[in-house]
């Protein structure tokens, strides 16, 4: 610092904060000086060890968010510091690295989708959701925005936010007896009222949505857009939404991306190409560069804050591109057979879970067509039985009562290619000593 | 002599498939999917497609990244390593308090830091980027003044703003005043002209968007507070102030900050980052929920707050950038903090002293702080323009600066190159701009010539878009 001074020819740094007015000035910070790298770690690493993972402690939580195998060649990909150190591609010359992958993530959301265009990543799948909402409205011209009562409320609320100052009116809609969201309900509303209709596949209850013939009927009859929710490995092995009538698909892109307490992963999103220009964040596109090579550069910007500012289509400029990265190599890594055979797995682990609990008087309310999620009801006391298994080292399913008063009693289970057989008949054999215990 | 990899890399869908396998899909004909386009690939083959294209892209560790407003500092390598443990991964949202303690407490913890750093009462650490806080700060003047029985309609922003500022205002469904700056700094008159019962908010960055400090900010905050409207402080320039000032004293009500640049967690091509709102005491009731409260030994979530705007992301921000700030935070201390903004102050300054001169010439007069924005509108005499320096600087090694930006400057070229450089780095860039300004202009024009591939038809991107590889 002193010879930069010396060069400045300036004495004391504080010259070079002249501007600041002498009543708000402060000298450094009531926090702790700096520490050491090695006791920063050590702090670190003992706050953290009151946290119990995965591994500490098996869980069969669902709602949203589930435990997935993340494959070490993923993580190396994502490790690579030019790519997690580098800035939103601004330079394309510097970074057709991350503009291929990204190009390549958009590719291969389209492919299971079966959208025409993907942007490079909303912030999760229930800010994607407020977005769609904004999307519809601004499509259509039209202010009501419908979806099912069985989504997260989590989702319900961001929703509320992102739609209310855009003068959407969000309406919900029942689910039925199946547990799927009950699309007759959407016969009270006329052609050209309404904007936008959610649904999710699978729903929040897990089960898989497959009235194909129905919502394209109900999209004619109301004319609305199609927004679904998806789990985009369920559409390895189901037919694509856009068969189901979809105009904008969301989802939680959790793949190559840890659980990470809810953070640190991505919103899907992604639409027909007709509405491309109404749609928010960044889009990757192939082009040539001066000598006719391929390349890629971020485009179709007009839309963006940085360009429209207020009159943008959204104000998301920080996005979560490393997570599209991880995205990608994991479906990469994975492949086509390997994502089926996951897909598969997790569906027949969830239904090797249903079956054991009914085996114990558990109640499936719901439709058994469900993928890695399901609704049961215990024999006794949910809370008392989460609490006796988490005192043995097991959590439970999402407690539903909170949320949804009607099912009181109901739990969310979450199964993925993460439970192995040990695991779930371990959870099942303590379930059973605790129905009998409580 | 500086060259970037450079390989004809194909894309996924063109590599060879080496492990197709037939999987049995068990699921009724009515949904069950028959074709999936998508390429099942070896993993040595795959790891090279990613390893190649890597080595087509330029990082922080490659180099200097001096983006002005972007803050590319460098990230120090136990932050990486700090949330890699599988008690931050593989930790779910939705798990008992009691399991989660550790996370809470790193929460809590960085909430305290950075009300400490900012002078602000209260943190939210839900918001998931800059623009993110912005939006929500935004739904927290419309909570405040309609708990006042007031509907404000119109937020005010300069014209040197960030893009977002107007884009998040919008949003929240507010009108957008635009003032115009003077000489560099907010005019007085202006604002003074534009405020009224009507003014929800200002929103300012300070030092602003030229590096310029707003000197008369605490009459702007007396101004704004004299029609009851709030004062909105864009953090993504705190890198300027740390430990000199603190934006709760000069009459900020709300503030988000930029976690991913002050706070050294790194920018993943775009992301994830973090964008914390800090607000003042009697704002604190409006942030979304859950707020991490502490009681005796142990760490909550609570939800009951009545006033609180809900929630804006799925869950509680990016956990893992919050822990990486946190970490960095512990490492610098006070000191470090105020040596890493006397530091970047420094290196800017410098960097100004070598930069400015007959090419480059310095818009406004005064002092600048963490960043500077020259024009070099004088280039265009012999036909060269920022963009085309921007590229040439390619040729040598050294990411461009943001060109084009603030809009109040022609042929801008904003220049940030934080604490992390050293003076010979300084020199170096400072030497090839200069170089640059003499060089034959058609070489300049034509730039990069060094790069993996040249200049980039962005035009034709627009014109025609292929957007996935379908689309070929």
């Amino acid at each position: 610092m002193k010879k930069l001074m010396e060069k400045l020819g300036i004495e004391n740094i504080d010259e070079l904060f002249d501007d600041i007015p002498e009543e708000i000035r402060i000298d450094g910070i009531d926090i702790p000086p700096g520490k050491e790298e090695i006791e920063v770690e050590r702090e670190i690493v003992s706050i953290l060890k009151k946290n119990k993972s995965f591994e500490d402690m098996p869980s069969f939580l669902g709602g949203g968010i589930k435990p997935h195998y993340v494959p070490p060649a993923v993580r190396h990909i994502v490790s690579r510091s030019e790519f997690y150190t580098s800035y939103t591609p601004y330079q394309p010359e510097f970074s057709q690295g991350m503009l291929q992958s990204m190009f390549e993530y958009q590719s291969v959301i389209c492919e299971l989708t079966g959208m025409d265009v993907a942007n490079i990543s909303m912030y999760d799948a229930a800010t994607a959701l407020g977005e769609a909402a904004r999307m519809s409205k601004r499509v259509s011209r039209k202010d009501v925005f419908i979806i099912p009562k069985n989504i997260s409320w989590e989702k319900k609320s961001v929703l509320a936010n992102y739609a209310k100052n855009a003068g959407i009116k969000v309406e919900e809609i029942p689910y039925d007896r199946e547990g799927r969201a009950d699309i007759s309900a959407l016969e009270k509303y006329g052609n050209g009222e309404v904007a936008g209709i959610y649904l999710e596949n699978p729903n929040f209850f897990g089960i898989i949505e497959d009235r194909i013939d129905e919502i394209n009927e109900m999209k004619e009859k109301t004319g609305a857009m199609v927004v679904m929710g998806v789990d985009p490995l369920l559409l390895s092995i189901v037919k694509p939404p856009s068969e189901y009538g979809a105009d904008i698909v969301i989802g939680d892109g959790w793949m190559g991306n840890p659980m990470n307490f809810g953070g640190s992963r991505l919103g899907i999103f992604s639409c027909r190409k007709e509405h491309i220009r109404q749609m928010p964040g960044r889009i990757i596109g192939a082009t040539v560069d001066k000598n006719g090579k391929r390349a890629f550069c971020m485009t179709l910007q007009t839309r963006e804050q940085h360009i429209r500012r207020g009159k943008a289509t959204s104000n998301i400029c920080s996005n979560e591109a490393l997570c599209a990265i991880a995205f990608v190599s994991y479906v990469a890594i994975m492949g086509r057979d390997g994502l089926r055979s996951v897909a598969i797995k997790n569906m027949e682990n969830a239904k090797y879970v249903a079956s054991k609990l009914s085996s114990i008087g558990f109640e499936t309310p719901f439709s058994r067509n469900f993928f890695n999620e399901f609704v049961a009801i215990p024999p006794v006391d949910a809370e008392a039985l989460n609490e006796k298994l988490l005192k043995n080292g097991i959590h439970g399913a999402f407690m539903l009562g909170q949320h949804f008063p009607e099912l009181r009693n109901g739990l969310l289970y979450g199964v993925t290619e993460m439970h192995t057989k040990e695991t779930i008949d371990r959870m099942v054999e303590m379930t059973r000593e605790a129905i009998n215990d409580v | 002599m500086y060259r970037m990899a450079n390989y004809d890399e194909p894309l996924l869908n063109e590599i060879e498939e080496r492990k197709a396998r037939d999987v049995e899909i068990k699921i009724s004909d009515k949904i069950r999917r028959e074709k999936l386009n998508l390429p099942s690939l070896s993993e040595r083959d795959v790891v090279k497609h990613f390893i190649h294209l890597s080595q087509m892209n330029y990082g922080v560790d490659t180099g200097i990244y001096p983006l002005g407003s972007c803050t590319m500092k460098y990230n120090p390598k136990l932050l990486e390593e700090v949330a890699r443990s599988d008690k931050v991964e593989h930790i779910h949202p939705r798990q008992d308090e009691t399991t989660v303690q550790g996370s809470l407490e790193i929460m809590h913890n960085l909430e305290e830091a950075l009300c400490k750093i900012t002078g602000m009462d209260a943190f939210s650490l839900q918001p998931i980027a800059g623009a993110h806080g912005e939006f929500t700060g935004m739904l927290i003047v419309r909570a405040y003044h309609e708990s006042n029985g007031e509907e404000r309609k119109e937020v005010i922003v300069p014209d040197s703003a960030h893009g977002t500022n107007p884009a998040s205002a919008r949003m929240a469904g507010f009108e957008v005043v635009e003032i115009p700056s003077k000489d560099g700094r907010v005019d007085i008159d202006a604002l003074r002209s534009a405020l009224s019962k009507n003014t929800a908010a200002f929103m300012l960055t300070n030092p602003n968007t030229l590096g310029i400090f707003e000197k008369d900010i605490l009459e702007i905050s007396k101004e704004v507070r004299k029609v009851g409207a709030l004062l909105y402080y864009d953090g993504a320039n705190l890198n300027a102030i740390m430990g000199k000032a603190r934006p709760g004293d000069m009459g900020f009500d709300i503030v988000h900050l930029n976690l991913h640049k002050t706070f050294a967690t790194p920018h993943g091509g775009g992301g994830p980052g973090a964008g914390p709102v800090g607000v003042k005491a009697e704002l604190e009731k409006f942030l979304p929920v859950p707020r991490v409260v502490k009681e005796g030994e142990t760490y909550h979530f609570d939800y009951s707050s009545r006033h609180s705007i809900g929630k804006v992301s799925n869950f509680y921000g990016n956990f893992p950038v919050l822990l990486k700030a946190y970490a960095y935070i512990l490492m610098k201390g006070s000191d470090g903090l105020k040596e890493a903004t006397e530091r970047a102050v420094l290196n800017s300054n410098y960097l100004m002293s070598k930069v400015v001169g007959k090419h480059y010439t310095l818009p406004f007069g005064g002092s600048r702080m963490h960043e500077f924005v020259v024009s070099a509108k004088n280039l265009k005499e012999r036909g060269i323009r920022a963009l085309d320096v921007a590229k040439r600087l390619l040729d040598y090694g050294l990411h461009p600066p943001t060109i084009y930006f603030p809009l109040i400057v022609e042929e801008a070229m904003m220049i940030e190159p934080t604490e992390s450089e050293s003076m010979d780095a300084l020199d170096k860039y400072a030497e090839i701009m200069n170089i640059i300004a003499e060089e034959d202009a058609e070489l300049v024009r034509n730039a990069p010539s060094n790069a993996p591939i040249g200049r980039v038809d962005e035009a034709l991107a627009a014109r025609n878009p292929v957007l996935k590889w379908g689309d070929f």
